[in-house]
This record gives structure tokens, C-alpha cells and sequence, in this order.
């Protein structure tokens, strides 16, 4: 009987933690439809007009554009230093790989702010002008851990008899590369590559240190929230923002499993 | 192989935080506003007094209570995913986990916002209860609340991964040498976990320590944190050494805390 309760409480608990998950979310939504100027809850009256207004609003075009191209950017420094990184660690049987791991992960692992101030005065001390160029080396120092984790964890679960089967029929190592390393870390790449740029896209904390007069999409958000102006379009913004985040990550998650789908959580692992 | 990624840490990220950290030791001329290249500790001297030591205190009892927040509402949740729901079921509560963990930051914070301010859902939700406003907006509450929301996902999934590990022959064996449940818990499960749980706390706790964003969009006239003076010192002020000293304190406590969760088992349940 107590362990019936003790069930029923639990789940209970459960349904209880995914209204808290999902129920802010369900809000913002739901006042992208709001008519009015003001936020109340309940909402009276129901318009997409906040959409049409969002989506001619010329700043949010262009800061939408400048996330968009810093993402991809990043993305692609990230994945070729992370998976370089992953095949370096990988084979190297050498003392110091845990302190590489573990420099890997510290972008993110210490608070973003000392990331962002560390670069700001680096870029200060050495008179360079804040612009997209470093914004993009901002967001690419902690996009490489992602890169790098997926690789790597494919890398470990890759058995090395493989290559050392085409290696002895006669590959070149290109070649080993080419058609035996390349496809069996494929979709750990593009996983990796999907949550790197979803990672880069809505960063707001480093950001701000490192880019100069231009806004990205999230820097945009921030200052409109914080001068309180164009909520309507916010509400609609940040919707957008997360269902284009959400397209990526279920991408990932399918491609991958969850495995390695939470990167800040999933740092690296020690290697065996 | 190794080479290129590694250049790229030493040059451009170890090389900023020890240039970040001789800035520190730098100041700014009073007169030019130019920053001063003398060493000085003045930078450190000015943190130990005058408004900083509550600001820092302030931050790290927030980021202490967001944590034990987070690690209480999520270790339930992370038992039922590990080791009662069925698989699918396994799968789709780790989605939902998933999900909000990666829905933009500043969508979860506004969406805390509209909830709390005056005209909210919750103000409404409890007059229609006919209780009295809590009128939580723009409150070191608020605060509180938002933080806890939005990296619960990043405890929940290492403390799962933890308890997921633990094999079901452990509890079985402790079941037959006669532990209650309540004991299984207290001197098995819990135990086992606490490295996902260390492991958790790590980004609940850091990701608490530097925000400025959250206070600042949700926080009340008396929610400054670290991050705060940092931002306001570098990006208004344009005093870059004080910005620079004030960030050497998030770095000394998480030097501290990391010290502490490794002993926990932290990475290895990472």
C-alpha cells in the first residue's frame, strides 16, 4: 500500500515538473497571438498581425541575418578544430590528454561572462575592432567541446579492427579515411554540427562582449526586453527562435540518440 | 591532429583569460580614461569593500539555492525516467527534458517575465483562488524562480545518467539482506548518484554565478550579481581592469567548487 503511495506521489511529482517545463513555454507562444499592446493574462483578443510586423521589421531581418551567418561560420571552424581535437585524442596515448579534455570543456564550464571578458580584453589589448569576425572566434571557442564530444564518443564506440582491416587490403590512409572513418563518424558530425550552430545562435552572454554595434538575433531580444519596447514582437521573435532551435536538436536527437545531445551536460568523458 | 585546435586554445582562450588576469592588476587614469599599464592591487582592494563583498555574496547564496533547488526538483523526476517508467515512456520524458533545455535562453526568461509581472498568470491564477497577489516580478524571488527554471534540464539529465548506471542487482541484493526501501535509498541509490549530482550542480552553479542577463531583465532594483558589476563596469563604465578583477572571483569559486565535485566523482559521471 505505501509503496502504491509512494508510486502515485512520484508520478505526481512528475506530471508536476512538466508543467513547470512546458507551461512558460506555452505562454510566450500564446502572446504572439496577443491583440494587445500590453501583456495580461488572460488573453482577450486574438491577432498574427504581430508576425506580418515581425517579420518586415527591418532590425530583426538583419540581426536574424547576422546570428544566421556567425552560426554557420562558427560551426564550420568548430567542426574542423572539435573533430581534429576528437581524432587527436583519440589515438594519442600520451600523459595530458585529460588536461586537453578538460581545457576543451572549461569554455563552458566556467561562467560564459569570463569568456566574454577574457575576449574583450585580449581583443582590446590588441586593438582589434569589434565586429562579426569576433564574434564568430567567441562563439567557435565553445562550439569545439560540442564538435568534439560527439566525435570523440563515436570514435570510442568504433572498433579499430575496421581500419585496421583496410589498412590491410591495401588502403591508403586517405583512402581509410575516405571511405571508412568518414562514414562511420558522419552523423556524429552533423549532429554535433546541428547543436553547435543551435548553441552559437541563441548565445546572448558572450556575445555581448564580443560583438561591436551590430545586433544578433538574441542581442536584439535582449536590449528590446530590457528597454521594454516592441513586446508583441518579441513574443513573436522568441517563438520563432525556439522552434527553429527545436528543428535542429530533433534532427540530432534522431540521428545520434540522445547520447550527446545535452553538450553542456555531457563534457568529456575520461579516456579508458 | 592535435595541433591546430590546441593553438587555437592557447593562443586565443588561455592567453585571454592570463591577459584578463593581468588586467586585473592594471587600473584606469583618472584624467585619459586610458587604461594604466602599472601593476597595482587597487582593482582587489576596491572589491573587498564598499558594495562589492554584498553583491558577491548575494551571487554565490542565489547560485547555492538555485542548485538545491534544481538537485530536489530533479532527483525525483530523474528516478521515475531511470529506473520506474517503462522505455518508451524513458524516451519520451527524456525529450520533454531535452527540449526545454534547448529552447532559447531569452525565450525562457521573458517567458518568466510575462508569468510574474503584475497583469500575469500568476497574479491572476491566485486571485482566482482568492489568495492575495504575490506580485512576484522584478523581485530577487523572480529571480530565483527564473534561474531554477532554466537550467533544472541541466541536473535532471546527469542525475538520469547516474541512476540509469546503477545495476538492478545492487538493489536486489540489498533488498534480500533485508534493507527497507527507505535504507536501499538512503545507503545505495543516493550514494551512487551523487556523482550525477555533483556533476549537475556544476552547471546549475556556474551558469548561476555569471549571468547578468536574467537579473537584470527580471531582477528587482536590489538584484545586482557579479555579473552585473562586471557587465555595467566594462560596457558602461569602460573601466576594464575593475571588470577584469571583479571576474577573477567567478574563476576562484569555480576553481573551488570543480576542487570539490572531482572529489564528489563529478567527471566521471559527466
Amino acid at each position: 500500500m505505501r509503496r502504491r503511495f509512494a508510486r502515485a506521489g512520484l508520478w505526481l511529482w512528475v506530471w508536476g515538473v512538466l508543467f513547470f517545463l512546458f507551461a512558460p513555454i506555452a505562454t510566450i507562444v500564446l502572446f504572439g497571438f496577443d491583440k494587445s499592446n500590453v501583456e495580461t493574462w488572460p488573453i482577450q483578443h486574438w491577432t498574427f498581425s504581430w508576425y506580418s510586423v515581425a517579420w518586415h521589421d527591418p532590425q530583426v531581418r538583419s540581426a536574424f541575418a547576422l546570428s544566421l551567418k556567425a552560426a554557420v561560420a562558427a560551426t564550420i571552424v568548430a567542426l574542423v578544430l572539435g573533430s581534429m581535437a576528437a581524432f587527436g585524442v583519440h589515438r594519442a596515448r600520451f600523459f595530458g590528454r585529460d588536461s586537453i579534455s578538460l581545457l576543451l570543456i572549461l569554455p563552458l564550464a566556467l561562467p560564459g561572462i569570463i569568456t566574454g571578458v577574457a575576449l574583450n580584453s585580449a581583443f582590446q589589448w590588441a586593438g582589434i575592432t569589434l565586429s562579426i569576425w569576433t564574434i564568430i572566434v567567441g562563439h567557435t571557442t565553445f562550439c569545439i567541446v560540442v564538435i568534439y564530444n560527439n566525435v570523440i564518443a563515436r570514435l570510442r564506440r568504433t572498433s579499430n579492427t575496421l581500419l585496421e582491416a583496410s589498412a590491410d587490403l591495401g588502403a591508403t590512409g586517405a583512402q581509410t579515411l575516405r571511405f571508412v572513418t568518414l562514414p562511420t563518424i558522419a552523423t556524429a558530425l552533423v549532429s554535433g554540427a546541428l547543436l553547435a550552430f543551435a548553441l552559437s545562435f541563441d548565445e546572448v552572454i558572450v556575445t555581448t562582449f564580443t560583438a561591436g554595434a551590430q545586433n544578433t538575433l538574441p542581442i536584439w531580444i535582449f536590449g528590446a526586453i530590457r528597454l521594454g519596447q516592441q513586446l508583441p514582437e518579441v513574443n513573436v521573435v522568441v517563438t520563432m527562435v525556439v522552434i527553429l532551435m527545436f528543428v535542429p536538436i530533433l534532427v540530432a536527437a534522431r540521428l545520434t540518440g540522445s547520447e550527446n545531445f545535452a553538450p553542456r551536460v555531457a563534457a568529456p568523458q575520461p579516456p579508458k | 591532429m592535435l595541433s591546430p585546435p590546441l593553438l587555437w586554445f592557447l593562443v586565443i582562450y588561455l592567453s585571454s583569460l592570463v591577459l584578463m588576469l593581468i588586467t586585473s592588476l592594471w587600473s584606469i587614469n583618472g584624467f585619459t580614461s586610458q587604461i594604466d599599464h602599472h601593476l597595482t592591487g587597487q582593482n582587489f582592494s576596491q572589491i573587498v569593500s564598499g558594495a562589492y563583498p554584498s553583491i558577491i555574496g548575494r551571487t554565490v547564496l542565489l547560485a547555492v539555492l538555485v542548485t538545491l533547488t534544481d538537485a530536489v526538483v530533479a532527483f525525483p523526476f530523474a528516478y521515475v525516467m531511470a529506473r520506474v517508467a517503462t522505455q518508451s515512456t524513458q524516451r519520451i520524458l527524456l525529450g520533454a527534458v531535452l527540449l526545454p533545455l534547448w529552447a532559447s535562453y531569452l525565450a525562457k526568461v521573458y517567458a518568466w517575465i510575462s508569468i510574474l509581472e503584475k497583469g500575469g498568470a500568476l497574479n491572476w491564477t491566485f486571485s482566482r483562488l482568492g489568495l492575495p497577489d504575490p506580485n512576484l516580478g522584478f523581485t530577487n524571488g523572480a529571480m530565483w524562480i527564473a534561474f531554477s527554471y532554466i537550467w533544472l534540464p541541466y541536473m535532471i539529465v546527469p542525475i538520469y545518467g547516474a541512476l540509469e548506471r546503477i545495476p538492478s542487482s545492487l538493489l536486489d541484493a540489498s533488498a534480500d539482506l533485508g534493507a527497507s526501501a527507505w535504507n536501499t535509498f538512503r545507503r545505495v541509490i543516493l550514494p551512487l548518484a551523487l556523482p550525477g549530482l555533483a556533476a549537475g550542480s556544476i552547471f546549475t552553479f556556474s551558469l548561476t554565478l555569471g549571468d547578468y542577463v536574467t537579473p537584470l531583465l527580471i531582477g528587482g532594483s536590489n538584484s545586482t550579481l557579479i555579473g552585473n558589476a562586471i557587465y555595467e563596469n566594462l560596457l558602461t563604465g569602460g573601466n576594464l581592469p575593475l571588470a577584469a578583477a571583479l571576474s577573477a572571483v567567478p574563476i576562484g569559486v569555480m576553481v573551488i567548487y570543480l576542487g570539490l565535485a572531482k572529489r564528489l566523482g563529478a567527471f566521471e559521471a559527466l
